[in-house]
């Protein structure tokens, strides 16, 4: 049996930061396996640029991003297994694959790290009434139909949803000479980034319908026009609001959801909040030696996150490999309070960190705002936000000093002022 | 007087912007609002990242982006002279595909490695 310090699964700025993190800290024997023909995941379509701000001080694109750690991973020893998909992993971190070259293989690692990543929900995953014709994609099969395959999917589209990467689709159909009639979103704020409805919308006179959706989709063999309502505050369509557009294409940007059937299958804990598996402050999962970081942990808006905690995933990896188990001693549980939808790390093991780093999202947009940590009814810390928004993932950072004061239990929520 | 959203921060402030008084913005939370509210005004400038065509590599279609942003009246023409340009891999990121595009003294330049496949 192929035998490992190391596996991570999948091959996107995830699982390529982990890698590198670990083999920073003296692992020799790593494997990345990725099931796509090149390493670089979701990155190598999103051709825009806005990333790195963080990681490197510039703006680069999804490749150049992807291309810098792919050049790191060159001056290693770290293997790749390209054109390979992991099948199952077992709960003694067998890790099955398969692939064209080398058939079924069944490969060992002393730790694993999952970094799979996330798929788009379908048109199944929220049930639009309406025909079943071609020329309704998601934003992301579009993108990397137009931007990786040569393919224009559609010459007049409707979007629904203003999640980020319906935004960038929107700018990116039009400057190929497409008509983005709409962006349908259904609820009263948008889910993208300020920065992307200014410059993909704005820039290009694209409404952005907020409270409405998509009520009717007609087309016999392909798409020939949508109905959209707007919806009430219970998000039910109001009768009377209906309007017609003539279009070709439906794009669906309605969310993303982390991809977990392995972390399933292996019965890792998982939490229903983040559709995620629940992971400690050095994002190990519930079971010992297996990591998770990137987006099939939780939904990250922006790359240089990724990066930043795969790394912390990498190293803990090593750590795991070369020191053994860490002491959960004094376990502190993270509690979701008001305005907050939930926390990564679920879990704290205040010997294991000097600060831990604690990511969450909020469920509405608030102005001037505090975030409060408490420990029963004590307040342990706050920190103050001039603006807070479900778009915008936020983080706080837990001094080990903190934690040792805390319970077996901490609750982050927010306060609007 | 005409209203804009801030892009500099996530705050995201809502600022109004004075054509008529040397472009004074107000309801900025910072001075860099002020400056973001003039320029968009005066010369709003943008990055074009886009695709071209590229044979021999496993990719049909090799990204590429202005090498500083651009003004936003220009983007379109850009794009007709990028609707011209065929890559033969290999090509490299950084390599530089049409200098001084359209005159608007920005390089479109190549965003990803693509080898040569046979
Ligand atoms: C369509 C789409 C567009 C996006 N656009 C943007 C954007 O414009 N800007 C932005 O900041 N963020 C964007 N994101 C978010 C972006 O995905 C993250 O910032 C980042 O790419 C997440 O990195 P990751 O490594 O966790 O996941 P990914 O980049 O998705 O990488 C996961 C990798 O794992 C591989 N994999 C999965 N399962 C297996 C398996 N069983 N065996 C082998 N390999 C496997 C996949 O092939 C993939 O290469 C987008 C996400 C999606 C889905
Ligand atoms: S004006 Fe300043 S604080 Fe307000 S959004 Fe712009 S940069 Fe941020």
């Amino acid at each position: 049996m192929n035998h490992y310090e190391l596996i991570v699964i999948g091959g996107g700025p995830a699982g390529l930061a982990a890698a590198l993190a670990a083999y920073e800290q003296g692992l020799r024997k790593i494997l990345i396996v990725e099931r796509d023909k090149e390493l670089g995941g979701i990155l190598n379509q999103c051709i825009h640029n806005g990333f790195g701000l963080h990681h490197f001080k510039e703006e680069l694109t999804g490749p150049e991003y992807a291309g810098r750690f792919v050049e790191m991973l060159k001056d290693t020893n770290v293997e790749v297994a390209l054109d390979t998909m992991v099948l199952e992993i077992t709960r003694e971190r067998e890790v099955h694959a398969v692939s064209v070259a080398k058939g079924y293989q069944v490969l060992k690692g002393d730790s694993v790290i999952l970094a799979m990543g996330c798929r788009e929900r379908t048109r199944g995953a929220i049930a639009i009434p309406g025909d079943r014709p071609a020329g309704v994609f998601t934003a992301g099969t579009a993108q990397r139909y137009l931007n990786m395959e040569g393919y224009m999917v559609g010459r007049r589209i409707v979007i629904l949803g203003s999640g980020d990467i319906g935004l960038i689709m929107a700018r990116r159909m039009t400057l190929e000479g497409a008509k983005v009639l709409a962006c349908v979103e259904v609820m009263p704020y948008s889910g993208g980034l300020n920065r992307n409805i200014v410059q993909c919308l704005q820039d290009y006179d694209i409404p952005l319908y907020l409270s409405h959706t998509i009520t009717d989709i007609r087309g016999k063999g392909r798409v020939e026009g949508v109905t959209v309502s707007q919806v009430d505050a219970r998000r039910n369509p109001i009768p009377g609001t209906e309007m017609h557009f003539d279009c070709d294409t439906v794009l669906l940007s309605v969310g993303l959801i982390p991809e977990n059937e392995l972390t399933r299958q292996a019965e890792i804990t998982m939490d229903p909040r983040t559709n995620g598996a629940v992971v400690y402050e050095n994002m190990e999962t519930a079971l010992p030696g297996v990591f998770a970081c990137g987006n099939v942990v939780h939904v990250h808006d922006l790359v240089d996150f990724v990066t930043a905690e795969s790394m912390r995933a990498g190293r803990a990896a090593a750590a795991y490999v070369q020191k053994g188990e860490a002491d959960d001693a004094g376990l502190i549980t993270l509690k979701n309070g008001d305005g907050v939808t939930y926390t990564v790390p679920q879990r704290i093991r205040p010997g294991n960190v000097e600060n831990a780093e604690v990511f969450f999202r909020v469920n509405r947009v608030c102005g001037a705002s505090e975030i409060r940590v408490m420990s029963g009814d004590t307040q342990i810390a706050k920190f103050k936000r001039a603006h807070l928004a479900p778009g915008e993932m936020e983080r706080i950072m837990l001094p080990k000093k903190l934690l040792e004061k805390a319970g077996s239990e901490l609750t982050v929520g927010i306060v609007e002022l | 007087m005409k209203e804009l959203i801030c892009i500099v921060c996530p705050k995201g402030c809502h600022l109004k912007v004075d054509e008529a008084n040397d472009y004074a913005v107000t309801g900025n939370g910072c001075p860099r609002g002020a400056a973001y509210g003039k320029a968009e005004l005066t010369n709003p400038t943008r990055v074009l990242t886009s695709t071209v065509k590229i044979d021999g590599a496993h990719h049909r279609r090799c990204p590429v982006k202005t090498d500083r942003a651009v003004a936003k009246g220009k983007l379109f023409e850009l794009m007709d002279l990028l609707d011209g340009v065929q890559l033969t891999a290999p090509v490299k990121v950084g390599q530089i595909i049409i200098e001084n595009a359209a005159g608007t003294g920005a390089n479109i330049v190549c965003c990803k490695n693509l080898d040569a496949v046979k």
